[in-house]
C-alpha cells in the first residue's frame, strides 16, 4: 500500500494550514462572518474613554476671562441685528457686522464670492478642489458677501491662525444665527484685549444665503488658491460696482477701515463653526451637539473633540451629545443583545473582578445608536456641516451647535451668551497653546458617545473578520473546480498515460480566464453606469423616480449590448461539457474581485467598506445557481435558495436603501425616488461612496444574480 | 625676596599712572578726537491708540591709529569683535511681534530702519578677502551667540545664511545675511545689550526700561548696528560707530470710560512716561554728551488738529485761551519743550511734522522728568505709508506641493502721488525683492509668474534684473533677488513661485517638527523713495545723532510675513514600530534566503522517502522522547526498519502517550484555573 502510492513531499506547515483552511472553507466562512458581525456589535463595549493626548492643550487650566461686560455688549449687538429690518438685501447686516468688528479694533475686509455649485466632474474626481472652474453665466444678485475680521496676536509672529465661523443668512437672520454672532462677537471683543494670544484669530461671518458650506468653501478657496487673473475676477468686479451700496467705513476710534483687499493670516491651526439652534425642541439643559464628519469620512483630530467635550462638560456644565439614530434606541433586539452582554460582563466580573467587560444595557443601546450614526455619516462621505470645507485643506474643524433652553427671560440670554462665549474662549485658548499642529491623537475613529471612541485598531477587527473568508472561499471554489475537472478526466482517460493528461489539465486550468473575462466585462459596464447619472442629470424637468427608471433601463440596455458584443464567449463555454462547474469558477473570480475592491475601499473610506462588506460578503458567499438547488429538492437546499433570494433582494442598492430607511424612519414616507436623490447628493458631494456603490456593489450584485440564474 | 617684587609693583603702578596721564593729556590736546556717547528717546503717538518709543544710543570711538586701543566709553567686546573679524558693517536685531505697516506707517525713517522681521536678523559686511568671508561669518555668529545669549550660532550652517549681491543693500560684496524667524526674544537678550552702554540701565534714559512694561508691548525690537570705517579703502577713517536702538510700541492704559464725542469718535488716550514705563527719568547719564527726549507729531496729526480747531472756532469763538508754545492746541504737554523743530515741508505732504525737544540736563533725581501728553480733541489720522503694501502668503494645500505668492497693493497714500505722475508715459516704480528660501522648500524658479492688474505678464517685461541661486540640498538655501519695474498706476501686482516640499532625514527635523517650517521674511524695498526727514536745523552746532539718523537717506524698506510650511513628518512617537517592522523584514529575508541556500533537493527527496517509509512524524517522536524522560527510562529510538507493523505499534503507543499527556495538561490547567478563581 505504501509502495503503490506515489510519494508526495510533505508541504511546509504554513502551506498545510492554508490547505486545511481552504478545505474547510465553509466552516471558516460561517465562523468568520458571525464573528465579524459580533465584533461589530461588540464595538460599543470595547470603546475606550477619550483622553487628551496632546499635553500642550491643557484645557481649562486658566480661569475664563470673558466678563459680563463683553456679554452685555454682545447682547446689544444681537439686539441691533434683530432690530435690523429684513430689507431683502444682504448689505445691511454685513455692514453692521463689519462696523462692529472695526470698532473692536480688528482688521476687517469683505469677501465677495459666487457660490460654486457642486458638480460632479467625472475626470476630476480625486483631484483637489480646483479653482479654475467658475460658471460664466452668473447673475450679480447671486453674489454673497462674507465679512472677515482678523485680530493680530500682539506678540505673535503671525504664522498661524485659528478660525471662528458663524454662518448667518444675510437675507433673513434667524434669532439663533443672531445669537451665534453674539457669541463670536463677545469672544472677539475679549481677544482684542488679551495678551496671551500667540495665533491670529479670524472671525468669518459667512453669508449663508447660498448655503453654509458654499460660503465657507468659497472663502477657503480664495484663501488658499486665489486667482490673480482671468475672467472670474473681472466678473466679480463688475458686479461689485452694481452693489456698491455699502460704504467702506472708517472707524472713528482707531482709524482702521474696512477694505476690499482679501486679508490673510497664516496657516490655519484649527477652525470652529459656531451655530445656535433655533430652539424648536425642548431641552432641559443647554445642549451642545458636535458635528465632525467631513467629506469621505475624514474626521478631525480626536483631541479637538476632546477639548470641546471636556470644557463643555466640566467648564460650562453643558450637556454634550453627538448625533445618533434615535430609532435604534427602542429596538427590541438591541435590548436583548445588551442584556446578554451585561450578564456576560457580570459573569466575567464574578470570575475576576479585574475584567472590566460589559456595560449597562442603556449605555449599550445609546452607544450602538451613536456608533451606527457615526458609521453611517462617515460612510456617506458627505460633510455634516461647514466644517467639512476645512478638512479639504487639512485643517481640523468641528461644528458646535448649541441649543439653549427656550425661555423669554432677558437674563437667560445673557447667561447663555456667557456660557457659549466662555466655551469658545476656552477652546481657542487651548488651541492657542498648541505649539505644533494637531497630530498627537487619533484621526481614524468612531464615536460611541462624546467621551468614548473606538480606534482604528479595534474596529479593523470586525472588517478583517468579515472579509477574511472571501479569499479562502475563492481558493476553495477554484481548487474544487479543478479537482472535479481532473477527476472527471481521470474517469474518461483512465488508460491514457500522464503525458497525454498534462496538457489537458493545463488547458482546463485556464478556464478561469473566461470567468475573469465575464467579471471584467461587468466591471467595465459598471464604469459606464457610473458616468450615466451625470448625463441623466442634464435632462431638465425629470422627477427622481423617472431619472432612476431611465438609469436602470439604460444600464440594463448597456449590459445586454456589452454582452452581445464582447460577451459572446460566455455561451461557448457553457456548451462544453464542463459547464457544470463554470459557475463555481465565475463565483470564485467574483469573490476575488469583491475582496480586492473591499480592501481598496477600506483604505479610502473605512466605514463604507464596513457597511458594504456586511451586504456583499454573505451575498457573494451564499450564491449558488437556483436550478442546482431546486434539483436537489432537500430542505437544506431549498432554505439555501430562499436565503439566496432574500440576500439578492436586499443587496440591490435601491432596495437596501428603502429597507434601511424604512427601518429607521418608518415605511410611511419611503419613496423609491429618494434613492435617486440620495445617490445624486453623493455624486454632487464627490463622495467616494458613490463610486463604491456603482463600481463595486452593483457589479457584484449583478454577478451574484447571474450565478443565481445560471443554467446548469 | 619680597623687596624686588614690591619694587616691580611700584614700577608697574608708576608706569600705569604715566600712561593714564599721557592718555588724558592726549585727549586734552585733541578735543575733537574724543569718544562720544549720546542717548536719545523719541516718542510718537500712533493712530491706533498706541505709542511708539524709540531709544537711540550711540557710541563712537576715533580710529585706533590716532586714539590708541584703550577706551573709556566704547565697549571692549565690540571693539575686539571689529578688530578680530574685520567687520566693516554689521546689524543684529532681535524682534518680537510684527510691525504693522498699515497703521504704524512704512515711509518714515523709523519704520523703514527699525521695523524688522520677527526673530533674529543678522547681516554683516566684512573687510577680508573673498575666500575668508564665510569663515569670518561663522566665527562671528558664534561670538555673537555667546555675547547675546541667543542661538545665533545656528546661522553658522551654510543652509541658514546667504550672500546677497544687491538685494538687501546696493553694492554689497562680502556681505552675509541670515535670519532665525523662530528665535524667542527675552530679557536675557536685553541684558547683554544694556551692558554695552556706559551707564547700563542705572542712569539716564535707559532707566525707563522696566522689563515688564517694555515686554508687554505690541512690538519690541532691539537692534545693534556697527559701522567701522577703519578698513575703508577710501582712507577716510572715522573710527567705529556703535548704534543701539530699542523700538517698542506700547498701549497706554486707558481709563475705564473714555469720553465719546458727538461724532462718535473717542479721544486718543493720554499718557505720560510714568504711565507707559512705570518709571521716570532721573536726569541724564553723566557720561553722555547729549541726552534728549523728543516727541514727534506727524504732519497729518497737525493738519487734522488744525481742521478740528477751525471747526470748533466757527461755532465756539470764545474759547481762545491758548496753551502750548505751538499754534496747535488739540493737546497739552505737561512739560514745556526746550526747543521745537519743524520739518521742512516736502512735496507730497500738506503739513510738516513737528519735533518737541526736551533736554535731560535740566533734570535730576530730585526733580525727575515725567513728560505727559493729554489730548484735548478727538483726532483720527493715518501714518505715511510705503508706495506699495507687500504681503506674502502660501498657496495650495496638501503635503506635496504649493506656491509662494507675493502680492503688492498700492496704499492709500500712494494713490495721490501716482495720479500726479500719470501724465508721463514712461513713469515706472522700481521694487526690489530679496527672498531666501530654505532648501527643503524646493522652489522652481522657472515657474515664476507675474501678474500686473490681474493680467499675466511676461517675466521679461516686468523684471529688469534678476539673480537666482537655486538651493542645493542640505548645502545652501535658494536665493532670489530681483528688480521689478511696475507702471505707476498699478492696481495690484503679484508674483507666484511654485515649490515642492522636500523630505528631511529623520535626524534633521528640528524639535516640534509638526509645527511646520519657516520661510524667512522677504525684503521688499523701493530704492526710488528715500525715507528721510529734513529738519529746519537752527544754527546749533551740536547736531543730535538721532536727528542725523533721521535725516540720513535710505531707501524705503519693508519686510513681509514669515511663512509656515507644513511638511510631512514621520511619526516620531513610534520608533519601535519602525524597528519591529525592519527586524521582521530582515528576519523573513534572511530566513528564507538561508533556507534556500541550505536546501539540497536530492538529499531532501531521499530524506522524505525515508520519512514516508517510517511514517512517523516528528511530533510523536518528540512526545515519546519526552515520555521516556518523564518515566526516567532510557529512550530508545524506534527501529528504522520499514515494517508496517512496527510503525503502527509505535504510533499507537505514541497516541496513547499523547492522550495521557493531554489528561495531565488538562488537570494542571484546571488546578491553575481553580487557583486563579479562588485565590487570584
Amino acid at each position: 500500500m505504501v509502495e503503490s502510492e506515489p510519494l508526495k513531499p510533505k508541504p511546509r506547515p504554513i502551506v498545510r494550514i492554508g490547505i486545511f483552511l481552504i478545505s474547510h472553507s465553509l466552516l471558516v466562512s460561517v465562523v468568520c462572518c458571525t464573528a465579524g458581525v459580533l465584533a461589530l456589535l461588540l464595538l460599543p463595549v470595547l470603546a475606550k474613554n477619550t483622553y487628551i493626548s496632546e499635553n500642550a492643550l491643557v484645557p481649562g487650566s486658566s480661569h475664563p476671562m470673558l466678563t459680563s461686560q463683553d456679554v452685555s455688549e454682545a447682547n446689544k449687538f444681537v439686539r441691533e441685528i434683530n432690530n435690523l429690518k429684513p430689507t431683502g438685501t444682504s448689505i445691511g447686516i454685513s455692514g453692521l457686522i463689519a462696523q462692529h468688528m472695526v470698532d473692536l479694533g480688528a482688521e476687517v475686509c469683505y469677501h465677495k464670492f459666487h457660490p460654486q455649485l457642486n458638480k460632479f466632474h467625472p475626470l476630476q474626481f480625486f483631484s483637489g478642489p480646483d479653482s479654475g472652474i467658475i460658471q460664466e453665466n452668473c447673475s450679480c444678485s447671486s453674489y454673497g458677501i462674507n465679512t472677515v475680521g482678523i485680530i493680530r496676536a500682539p506678540r505673535g509672529d503671525g504664522k498661524e491662525a485659528i478660525v471662528l465661523v458663524t454662518p448667518y443668512n444675510s437675507v433673513n437672520v434667524s434669532p439663533g444665527e443672531a445669537l451665534s454672532l453674539g457669541i463670536a462677537s463677545s469672544v472677539f471683543s475679549l481677544l482684542t484685549r488679551v495678551t496671551w494670544l500667540a495665533k491670529d484669530i479670524i472671525w468669518l461671518a459667512a453669508d449663508s444665503q447660498h448655503g453654509e458650506y458654499a460660503s465657507v468653501a468659497a472663502w477657503l478657496r480664495d484663501y488658499h488658491t486665489p486667482l490673480f487673473g482671468g475672467l472670474a475676477k473681472l466678473n466679480a468686479e463688475m458686479c461689485h460696482e452694481s452693489i456698491m451700496l455699502y460704504e467702506l467705513k472708517k472707524s472713528l476710534v482707531t482709524g482702521a477701515e474696512v477694505s476690499d483687499v482679501f486679508r490673510r493670516a497664516g496657516t490655519m491651526a484649527a477652525a470652529l463653526v459656531i451655530k445656535v439652534a433655533n430652539g424648536n425642541e425642548e431641552v432641559e439643559k443647554d445642549t451642545l451637539s458636535i458635528y465632525a464628519e467631513a467629506s469621505n469620512g475624514q474626521m478631525p483630530n480626536l483631541d479637538l473633540i476632546n477639548v470641546v467635550n471636556y470644557l463643555a462638560v466640566h467648564g460650562q456644565g453643558l450637556r454634550v451629545k453627538v448625533e445618533k439614530f434615535s430609532s435604534l434606541l427602542d429596538s427590541k433586539w438591541l435590548r436583548v443583545l445588551g442584556e446578554t452582554f451585561e450578564s456576560l460582563g457580570k459573569v466575567a466580573r464574578s470570575l475576576n473582578p479585574q475584567w472590566k467587560f460589559g456595560m449597562p444595557v442603556a449605555d449599550y443601546i445609546e452607544g450602538t445608536a451613536t456608533l451606527a450614526s457615526s458609521l453611517y455619516h462617515q460612510a456617506l462621505g458627505v460633510p455634516t456641516g461647514p466644517h467639512g470645507a476645512f478638512r479639504d485643506y487639512q485643517v481640523d474643524a468641528i461644528t458646535l451647535e448649541i441649543a439653549p433652553i427656550v425661555s423669554s427671560n432677558k437674563g437667560r440670554q445673557n447667561e447663555f451668551l456667557l456660557r457659549g462665549g466662555r466655551l469658545v474662549e476656552g477652546v481657542l485658548r487651548s488651541v492657542n497653546n498648541l505649539l505644533e499642529k494637531f497630530h498627537q491623537s487619533f484621526f481614524l475613529y468612531l464615536l460611541t458617545s462624546p467621551s468614548k471612541f473606538v480606534s482604528v485598531g479595534v474596529y479593523m477587527i470586525a472588517f478583517a473578520l468579515l472579509v477574511a473568508p472571501l479569499p479562502l472561499a475563492a481558493a476553495s471554489l477554484y481548487s474544487d473546480a479543478n479537482k472535479v475537472d481532473s477527476s472527471s478526466e481521470k474517469d474518461t482517460f483512465t488508460s491514457s498515460s500522464a503525458s497525454v493528461n498534462i496538457p489537458a489539465i493545463t488547458f482546463k486550468s485556464w478556464n478561469w480566464l473566461h470567468a475573469a473575462k465575464a467579471v471584467f466585462i461587468v466591471h467595465i459596464w459598471s464604469v459606464i453606469i457610473t458616468l450615466l447619472p451625470y448625463f441623466i442629470g442634464q435632462i431638465p424637468n425629470c422627477t427622481p423616480t423617472n431619472s432612476l427608471l431611465i438609469w436602470v433601463l439604460l444600464s440594463v440596455f448597456c449590459l445586454l449590448a456589452l454582452r452581445m458584443t464582447l460577451g459572446s464567449s460566455f455561451s461557448i463555454i457553457s456548451v462544453s461539457q464542463l459547464q457544470k462547474k463554470e459557475w463555481a469558477l465565475l463565483k470564485s473570480v467574483t469573490i476575488s474581485a469583491a475582496f480586492v475592491s473591499l480592501c481598496l475601499m477600506s483604505v479610502i473610506n473605512f466605514a463604507t467598506a464596513e457597511i458594504g462588506a456586511l451586504l456583499i460578503v454573505p451575498m457573494c458567499l451564499m450564491a449558488t445557481p437556483l436550478r442546482f438547488e431546486l434539483k436537489a429538492r432537500s430542505l437544506r437546499s431549498i432554505t439555501r435558495a430562499a436565503c439566496n433570494l432574500v440576500l439578492a433582494f436586499i443587496g440591490f442598492p435601491p432596495n437596501a436603501y428603502v429597507i434601511s430607511k424604512g427601518l429607521f424612519e418608518g415605511f410611511g414616507s419611503v419613496n423609491v425616488g429618494d434613492f435617486w436623490n440620495w445617490l445624486d447628493s453623493l455624486r454632487a458631494w464627490n463622495s467616494a461612496t458613490y463610486l463604491y456603490v456603482c463600481m463595486v456593489h452593483i457589479p457584484c450584485w449583478v454577478l451574484c444574480v447571474y450565478i443565481l440564474l445560471h443554467h446548469c | 625676596m619680597a623687596l624686588p617684587r614690591s619694587m616691580i609693583f611700584l614700577l608697574l603702578f608708576l608706569l600705569l599712572l604715566f600712561v593714564l596721564c599721557f592718555a588724558s593729556e592726549s585727549i586734552g590736546y585733541e578735543p575733537q578726537e574724543e569718544e562720544e556717547f549720546s542717548e536719545e528717546l523719541l516718542l510718537k503717538p500712533l493712530p491706533d491708540r498706541k505709542v511708539l518709543a524709540h531709544f537711540h544710543f550711540q557710541t563712537r570711538v576715533p580710529p585706533t591709529e590716532t586714539y590708541g586701543p584703550h577706551h573709556r566709553l566704547f565697549p571692549k567686546a565690540i571693539y575686539q569683535l571689529v578688530q578680530k573679524f574685520q567687520i566693516r558693517e554689521m546689524e543684529l536685531s532681535f524682534t518680537q511681534g510684527r510691525w504693522n505697516y498699515e497703521r504704524w506707517g512704512g515711509y518714515d525713517p523709523i519704520s523703514s530702519n527699525n521695523a524688522k522681521p520677527p526673530g533674529v536678523e543678522l547681516w554683516a559686511v566684512f573687510d577680508v578677502p573673498q575666500d575668508q568671508v564665510d569663515a569670518s561669518w561663522k566665527n562671528l555668529s558664534h561670538t555673537l551667540s555667546g555675547m547675546f545669549c541667543a542661538s545665533i550660532n545656528f546661522l553658522e550652517s551654510s543652509t541658514a545664511y546667504s550672500a546677497p549681491d544687491w538685494g538687501v543693500r546696493q553694492f554689497s560684496s562680502n556681505m552675509r545675511y541670515g535670519t532665525l524667524p523662530r528665535e524667542a526674544v527675552c530679557t536675557e537678550n536685553l541684558t547683554p545689550w544694556l551692558k554695552l552702554l556706559p551707564c547700563r540701565d542705572k542712569a539716564g534714559l535707559s532707566m525707563l526700561m522696566d522689563r515688564p512694561s517694555i515686554y508687554r508691548g505690541f512690538y519690541h525690537s532691539q537692534r545693534l548696528r556697527l559701522t567701522s570705517t577703519k578698513f575703508d579703502s577710501t582712507g577716510l577713517n572715522k573710527g567705529i560707530e556703535l548704534e543701539q536702538t530699542l523700538t517698542i510700541v506700547l498701549q497706554p492704559s486707558t481709563p475705564g470710560n473714555s469720553m465719546a464725542y458727538s461724532s462718535g469718535s473717542i479721544l486718543q488716550p493720554s499718557w505720560s512716561l510714568s504711565s507707559l514705563f512705570g518709571r521716570k527719568v532721573g536726569g541724564k547719564c553723566v557720561l553722555a554728551k547729549s541726552s534728549n527726549v523728543y516727541l514727534q507729531l506727524e504732519g497729518s496729526v497737525i493738519s487734522e488738529l488744525n481742521n478740528l480747531q477751525k471747526e470748533n472756532e466757527s461755532y465756539d469763538t470764545d474759547n481762545l485761551a491758548f496753551e502750548g508754545s505751538s499754534s496747535v492746541r488739540g493737546f497739552e504737554l505737561s512739560v514745556s519743550p526746550d526747543r521745537v523743530i519743524k520739518e521742512l515741508s516736502s512735496l507730497g505732504k500738506e503739513h510738516p511734522s513737528i519735533l518737541y525737544e526736551f533736554l535731560m540736563e535740566n533734570y535730576t533725581d530730585s526733580k525727575p522728568f515725567d513728560f505727559g501728553l493729554t489730548w484735548k480733541l478727538p483726532v483720527v489720522w493715518s501714518c505715511p505709508q510705503a508706495p506699495l503694501h507687500a504681503s506674502r502668503f502660501l498657496m495650495g494645500s496638501g503635503n506635496e506641493r504649493g506656491a509662494i505668492a507675493i502680492s503688492l497693493k498700492p496704499t492709500k497714500q500712494n494713490e495721490g502721488f501716482q495720479t500726479a505722475d500719470i501724465n508721463e508715459d514712461m513713469c515706472s516704480l522700481q521694487v526690489d525683492v530679496f527672498q531666501v528660501v530654505p532648501w527643503y522648500v524646493k522652489v522652481y524658479y522657472h515657474t515664476l509668474q507675474v501678474f500686473v492688474d490681474g493680467q499675466a505678464q511676461s517675466v521679461a517685461d516686468v523684471i529688469k534684473k534678476m539673480r537666482v541661486s537655486p538651493s542645493e540640498d542640505k548645502v545652501s538655501p535658494g536665493v532670489m533677488e530681483m528688480v521689478l519695474k511696475l507702471p505707476c498706476g498699478v492696481k495690484s501686482a503679484a508674483l507666484t513661485l511654485e515649490f515642492d516640499k522636500g523630505f528631511l532625514h529623520i535626524d534633521e527635523y528640528p524639535p516640534d517638527a509638526n509645527q511646520g517650517f519657516d520661510i524667512p521674511s522677504a525684503v521688499v524695498s523701493f530704492p526710488e523713495f528715500q525715507a528721510s526727514a529734513n529738519f529746519l536745523e537752527d544754527a546749533s552746532s551740536n547736531k543730535s545723532p538721532l536727528l542725523c539718523k533721521l535725516q540720513e537717506k535710505s531707501p524705503v524698506l519693508s519686510y513681509t510675513e514669515v511663512l509656515l510650511v507644513p511638511l510631512t513628518t514621520p511619526d516620531f512617537s513610534m520608533p519601535y514600530n519602525v524597528i519591529t517592522i525592519t527586524c521582521t523584514v530582515f528576519a523573513l529575508y534572511f530566513g528564507s534566503m538561508l533556507n534556500v541556500l541550505r536546501r539540497r533537493a536530492a538529499e531532501e527527496e531521499r530524506l522524505l522517502k525515508r520519512k514516508a517509509a517510517k511514517k512517523n512524524g516528528r511530533f510523536p517522536l518528540l512526545l515519546s522522547k519526552l515520555y521516556a524522560k518523564l518515566r526516567g527510562r532510557q529512550w530508545e529510538p524506534p527501529q528504522s526498519s520499514s515494517s508496517s507493523s512496527q510503525s503502527s505499534s509505535s504510533s499507537s503507543s505514541s497516541s496513547l502517550v499523547s492522550s495521557k499527556l493531554l489528561i495531565k495538561v488538562v488537570l494542571v490547567a484546571g488546578v491553575a484555573a481553580g487557583w486563579q478563581y479562588y485565590f487570584g
